[in-house]
């Protein structure tokens, strides 16, 4: 009985549990912040730091087929891509379509 | 959507926040959804497995995290471990956009139920969009938004559980590409305060360089130590902004 549902006891605990906590701790600190309070200041500057990180980890360490790419043709495409975006008006389409069109380019060029 | 059309009802506003489904950011992490789910069914999970796992977790590092130490064989206790501290990122994130979401009579029953519904796409939505809305339907325009797209998530695991594999690689690592070139331009866009531009650039230089050095705490070593010395620097930035102006008087 146990050994049947032991991955979905396993999901909610080592799962559901040990991301909500974090989520629900982030409800009571953000519930006391000022929207415009120097705490909240800090707070957002953390936030988009470890968002990039994690981005910036993607490009650089990407799981699957992409890790056999090589690096210079991922941080090229998306350096190059953000230098194009920023350059045209910022406009989140560009700063998604050049990056993609340059990793396709590079990736059919070096035959993969 | 001007913050004074406050005339629209409750439910226009779940469904305005539904719509965001068809924007680019939901179908970007929609086809990563589509990975994991091979992922999943290549590391021995069940497609019931899968799509619970999905709905109940809805952070596809935590999930992937997850995944990989049940696979390796790891006890409750270290699959808790791993998954909890990837996760830490989830509390400045939530902090970060509760104070704009809510109003002084928002019930706290249902910002945690909200909370939820916070992985990085949705809070690039919340923190673009959320000031376009009437303070008081943002909470639910919020879930019209964050609602959907977990339920669509879960329900692209359960369709597409079996299916991926037949895909060709190059496919599945070529849209991998699509959420970190989507988050560079989405984040940076959407920066208001310069505070979130130099905490960007932080981001970006520190994450990888302290997984070379750190490899289980760069990210939250990358968060904590790059926003603050972003908070820092703009802190002082402001304090001799207000300075000179106070010269010139």
């Amino acid at each position: 009985m146990i050994a049947e549902y032991w991955t979905f006891i396993v999901i909610v605990i080592a799962g559901f549990l040990a991301t909500d906590i974090w989520r629900w701790l982030g409800v009571f600190t953000g519930n006391r912040l000022d929207e415009d309070s120097e705490a909240l200041y800090w707070v957002r500057a953390v936030a988009t730091a470890l968002v990039m990180a994690v981005t910036a980890k993607l490009i650089v360490f990407p799981n699957g087929t992409l890790a056999g790419s090589p690096l210079w043709l991922r941080l090229g495409a998306a350096g190059i891509g953000f230098a194009v975006f920023l350059a045209t008006g910022r406009k989140v389409w560009i700063g998604v379509a050049v990056p993609m069109a340059l990793l396709v380019a590079g990736l059919w060029w070096g035959g993969f | 959507m001007s913050p004074d059309s406050d005339d629209r009802n409750a439910l226009s506003w779940f469904f305005t926040g539904m719509r965001g489904l068809l924007s680019l950011p939901a179908l970007i992490l929609l086809t990563s959804i589509v990975g994991f789910s091979a992922f999943a069914l290549e590391s021995g999970l069940t497609r019931a497995e899968a799509v619970f796992m999905s709905f109940a977790i809805w952070a596809l590092p935590a999930q992937v995290i997850l995944v990989g130490t049940m696979a390796s064989g790891a006890n409750i206790a270290a699959c808790f471990l791993a998954v909890t501290l990837s996760s830490i990122r989830m509390t400045p994130m939530v902090a970060s956009v509760i104070p704009e979401m809510r109003t002084r009579r928002t019930p706290i029953w249902l910002l945690l139920i909200l909370s939820h519904f916070i992985a990085i796409t949705s809070w690039v939505f919340a923190i673009t969009t959320l000031r376009n809305v009437p303070r008081e339907h943002r909470a639910i325009y919020f879930a019209g938004f964050g609602v959907t797209l977990t339920l669509t998530g879960t329900l692209v695991v359960a369709v597409f559980y079996d299916i991926v594999s037949a895909f060709p690689p190059v496919v599945a690592g070529v849209l991998f590409f699509l959420t970190p070139v989507y988050f560079n331009a989405s984040i940076w866009a959407s920066a208001r305060q310069p505070v979130v531009k130099i905490a960007f650039v932080m981001g970006v230089v520190l994450g990888p360089t302290l997984a070379l050095v750190t490899p289980k705490f760069d990210v939250l070593c990358a968060g904590l130590g790059g926003g603050t010395i972003a908070y820092l620097v703009d802190r002082i930035r402001r304090e001799r902004l207000r300075a000179g102006k106070g010269d010139r008087r």
